[in-house]
């Protein structure tokens, strides 16, 4: 085995048989991500994936870096003590829709407003698939399945607009069917400093085939998906004969010729108001119109970890480090003799 | 240090001395208490303290509901207990008396602030006729004073507001408390001038309470009543009076300074454990890091994941918290990584009474996960010693790989004691070694590393994220003996059952032999575990005192329990089990050991009193 920096795709495979269902969108994600490894250039050693319940969560296995396959819902706490005491480590954490926005929905969204160093893969398939597919927080109102016979009543989330809502610093979407976009955007998130969150629109081609594919499908894109592109004004559509304004904070498609060009939204990542962000991902209430792909926020804050450690540099300034025999005799102390 | 031949001539020398400060939970009881405290700490008694106080911030001012007290116990020899019936109480309205009155030992002592009993506050307090004036005080010695009036009058002058003024009236009760028992007043004139610095006019107006206080006890003729105790005889060394808390927080430092790896403490605010949190979360120049978590369930995966990183996970919280753990210490059993988990029990189930006492935590820290999931248990028996709990049950994780849960309780937690302080140099160290190398050969014969191979303990190796060619992955799913890779079958999950229980039940092993204490030919025995130490000490020296043969063992290790117990209760014809619980450690020795061990029980939110063990312990051996 060789650990330098300069890997190749096999470097990364780690030798368990991978189990997903066969034509299950969760193998294009793992490609890309083997991929995309040894173009970042870090050391396998200093890769941590973390999971938690589902069959997104068998990520770790199939990757030959270190892996945590822990319990549902909880990868973003355990993987928040971790980067906290390890700031030298890249932690991915991944997982479904069931186990970040049901489960351990109270955990990301805790993650993302501490923003600790992070870098969260969120499966998006809208459905339970390990359980054997019942309705999950991101399925359509009416979803028959056996939990819901009649069909589901819960509206449910948009993971973009959680993650925003929750004071994100990095949000981003992609899909299981553009190896070269989730490539690049999981590059952007990886580099990202602090907690970086992507909706990976998945196929579960057991449970939900078909999905997104009004959205995701070759012929589909160029109409049905909106790049945000920072510093460009969005537009999309074979001829980018549509675009996208801001009519009083609410984002609309128009025409680009009704409007003209000048009138689009340029799209600002870097903007801390995420308040356009959040318009931004309101354009689409459901799997049938046009909906941003890309970063929809990339911004720059304080993370976590370097806050703690910066205090205990301090406190260690201030104090000098930790002295046993000082804290002993710290409270007020009398002699016997 | 004050010598006793200097004390007034009219004052009587006693040897032991138990107040108890009650009023309204916005009277400052706890602060009057807990100088009083420190006071005779630095005057060399020896001591023990209980503050109880009320659920609520602020309970509706006057109320039965509202009533905080703090008893402290000094004493000029070796005491375990903050005491039985108090010698005086102190009260500051008449819903304290109310509540605290019954506790009084008969013909003891009550302090009175006349002020306060007003028509409005003695029906508040459920009165239908003023006890100070109706007659059924008497045959207790009563010193009253106005001390809302007094402090305002002595405030006044110094341009003190008279609502303001009135806050200070603890600093009365304190001074003429400090004056009854000799106390030196330097060092609470000097703490007040401390704690409120910058804040020249509340200082002005507690020092004045103060010694108005003090100067009312002088003049007032209370000589009668002064007594004093003196200094208690304690092994040469340094001391300090400290509590359960912050001494458990101590022994987690000292433990990471001694085993080189640096503290993570998540966890969530929750009564009694919080000060934990707060404590640690001073001494960050130690390298300690705290997580305030969103929820229990984060508090302990943040604490598990930095332990998978190489640090000193802990996680502290209480009953209810512990519950909500559950599945992650079931993970942390699964992924054999060091794990320390504190529960400071309160009166359960569900909220209970959360300010109070009990150790009814026993069986869920046994088996409150699903599944065979055995970890080691530790427990702490008095404040002080909750920095040699909190050291061994770091051991025990980082040498076994283990997660452990260490319980304390909330008299512990906020109870003090003298406590003659260690030096760093006389701690053993903990050996952490985490793998480096290679340690199998796979089918090929090439150098792997697998993360299931044992050493002699039992123990797999700690193989933390950075280090070169160790990539591993590792889970909750059952792992195939050695190669730790995804295994569901049969033999091995039952060839893993057996090794995590037996790898458990190896740390008996490094325990020191179990002490027998009293008499080794008595017919009984008491066992207990827990903040139950102190009350058996006394009651077990009283027993003796009086000519009963008795015998005490007490545990600190609670699971896996010591390899020479059973042999040891063996020898007693009859054994009982004094528990703050309806007799968990009694029924778990039964299954142990087949032996006949009773329970006595106290569920009632306070710990036992030396009193009544040693009556329940006289009729046992009648
Ligand atoms: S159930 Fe669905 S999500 Fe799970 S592996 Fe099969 S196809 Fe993929």
């Amino acid at each position: 085995m060789s650990d330098s920096a300069v890997t190749t795709k096999k470097d990364w495979t780690s030798d368990q048989e991978v189990r997903w269902c066969p034509g299950c969108g969760d193998y294009s994600i793992l490609t890309a991500m083997q991929l995309l490894m040894p173009e970042l250039g870090t050391r396998r050693e200093d890769t941590v994936f973390v999971s938690g319940i589902g069959c997104a969560a068998r990520f770790p296995y199939y990757m030959n870096t270190y892996g945590l396959h822990a319990i549902h819902g909880r990868s973003p706490a355990i993987a928040t003590g971790l980067a906290m005491a390890r700031r030298d480590l890249d932690v991915w954490v991944v997982g479904g829709d069931g186990d970040m926005l049901s489960i351990g929905g109270n955990h990301l969204i805790h993650a993302l407003r501490r923003n600790v160093n992070l870098t969260i893969l969120l499966f998006n398939n809208q459905i339970y698939g390990l359980t054997k597919g019942q309705y999950s927080p991101t399925s359509e109102v009416g979803k028959v399945t056996k939990s819901t016979p009649m069909g589901s009543l819960d509206t449910p989330f948009n993971p973009i607009s959680v993650a925003l809502g929750a004071e994100a610093s990095f949000v981003a979407r992609t899909h299981d069917m553009d190896r070269a976009h989730m490539q690049e955007v999981f590059g952007r998130a990886h580099n990202h400093r602090g907690a970086a969150i992507v909706e990976v629109y998945q196929n579960c081609n057991v449970f939900n085939d078909g999905a997104f594919a009004a959205l995701t499908k070759k012929d589909a894109r160029a109409e049905m998906l909106i790049p945000l592109q920072h510093g460009e004004p969005v537009r999309f559509g074979p001829q980018a004969e549509r675009g996208v304004i801001l009519d009083d904070g609410v984002a609309r498609i128009v025409s680009v010729d009704d409007v003209g060009v000048d009138a689009l939204h340029v799209h600002d990542e870097t903007a801390e108001d995420l308040s356009v962000a959040f318009a931004l991902s309101r354009l689409a209430d459901d799997r049938h119109s046009p909906t941003p792909i890309g970063v929809y926020c990339a911004v720059d804050r304080l993370e976590y970890g370097g806050g703690i450690d910066a205090q205990i540099a301090a406190a260690q300034a201030d104090r000098g480090p930790g002295d046993l025999d000082a804290l002993l005799h710290s409270l007020p102390t009398w002699e016997v003799n | 240090m004050i010598n006793t031949e200097e004390l007034l001539p009219e004052v009587r020398e006693v040897e032991r001395i138990i107040v108890r400060f009650a009023g309204d939970s916005g009277d400052g009881m706890q602060l009057t208490g807990d100088r009083f405290t420190s006071a005779s700490a630095l005057f060399g008694n020896d001591l023990a303290t209980l503050p109880e106080f009320p659920a609520e911030i602020r309970a509706p001012a006057g109320t039965l509901a509202g009533v905080s007290a703090f008893q402290v116990h000094i004493s000029d020899h070796d005491i375990t207990t903050p005491g039985d019936a108090p010698n005086v109480l102190v009260t500051m309205n008449p819903a304290a008396m109310m509540a605290e009155l019954p506790r009084l030992e008969s013909g003891g002592t009550i302090i009175v602030n006349t002020d306060a009993f007003n028509e409005r506050n003695l029906a508040k307090a459920g009165y239908r006729s003023n006890p100070l004036e109706d007659g059924s005080l008497d045959g207790y010695a009563v010193i009253t004073a106005p001390m809302t009036d007094l402090t305002k009058q002595v405030c006044k002058d110094l341009g003190v507001k008279p609502r303001d003024a009135e806050r200070s009236k603890n600093f009365f009760a304190l001074g003429l408390v400090s004056w009854l028992f000799s106390r030196p007043t330097d060092p609470s004139l000097h703490w007040i001038r401390e704690k409120f610095a910058g804040r020249d006019t509340v200082i002005a107006a507690n020092e004045a309470a103060f010694k108005a206080g003090h100067a009312f006890g002088e003049t007032a003729e209370l000589s009668a009543s002064r007594l004093a105790v003196r200094p208690a005889r304690f092994d040469p060394g340094t001391y300090t009076n400290i509590n359960g808390n912050t001494a458990l927080s101590w022994g987690l430092i000292a433990a990471s300074q001694k085993a080189g790896i640096p503290i993570f403490l998540g966890s969530y605010p929750i009564t009694p454990a919080s000060d934990i949190l707060h404590e640690l979360a001073k001494h960050k120049n130690f390298g300690v890091r705290t997580l305030q978590a969103e929820d229990e369930i984060a508090a302990i995966g943040a604490a598990l994941g930095a332990s998978y990183g190489g640090h000193l996970g802990i996680t502290t919280t209480s009953g209810p918290g512990l519950a909500l753990k559950g599945e992650t210490l079931g993970l942390a059993v699964s992924l054999e990584l060091p794990l320390v988990v504190i529960d400071i029990q309160r009166g359960g189930p569900s909220t209970g009474l959360p300010t109070k006492t009990e150790a009814a935590d026993l069986m869920m820290a046994h088996y409150g996960r699903h599944g065979e999931a055995p970890l080691p248990i530790v427990s702490a028996n008095s404040p002080s010693d909750c920095f040699c709990a909190a050291f061994e049950a770091v051991r025990i994780a980082l040498r076994y790989r283990t997660p452990v849960i260490l319980l304390s309780d909330g008299y512990l937690a906020n109870g003090t004691e003298p406590w003659r302080l260690p030096a760093a140099n006389d701690l053993p160290d903990i050996p952490v070694d985490f793998a480096s190398s290679a340690n199998a050969l796979n089918e090929d014969g090439e150098e792997v590393f697998w993360p299931y191979v044992r050493n002699d303990d039992l123990a797999r190796p700690w193989a933390v994220p950075g280090t070169a060619n160790l990539m591993h992955r590792i889970g909750g799913i059952e792992k195939e003996d050695g190669t730790g890779n995804i295994s569901y079958d049969p033999q091995n999950h039952g060839r893993m059952v057996a090794i995590r229980d037996q790898r458990i039940r190896k740390v008996a092993d490094s325990y020191p032999p179990t002490v027998v204490e009293g008499d080794t030919d008595a017919d009984l025995v008491v066992v207990s575990w827990g903040s139950t130490w102190g009350a058996i000490t006394s009651a077990v020296g009283r027993m003796r005192r009086a000519g009963d043969k008795v015998a005490r063992v007490h545990l600190t290790n609670l699971y896996p329990l010591p390899n020479d117990l059973g042999d040891i209760l063996r020898q007693f014809d009859k054994v009982i089990v004094p528990e703050m619980n309806l007799g968990q450690l009694s029924k778990i020795l039964r299954a142990e050991y087949l032996v006949d061990a009773k329970s006595i029980s106290k569920v009632e939110g306070q710990p036992f009193t030396a009193a009544e063990l040693h009556q329940q312990f006289r009729e046992m051996t009648q």
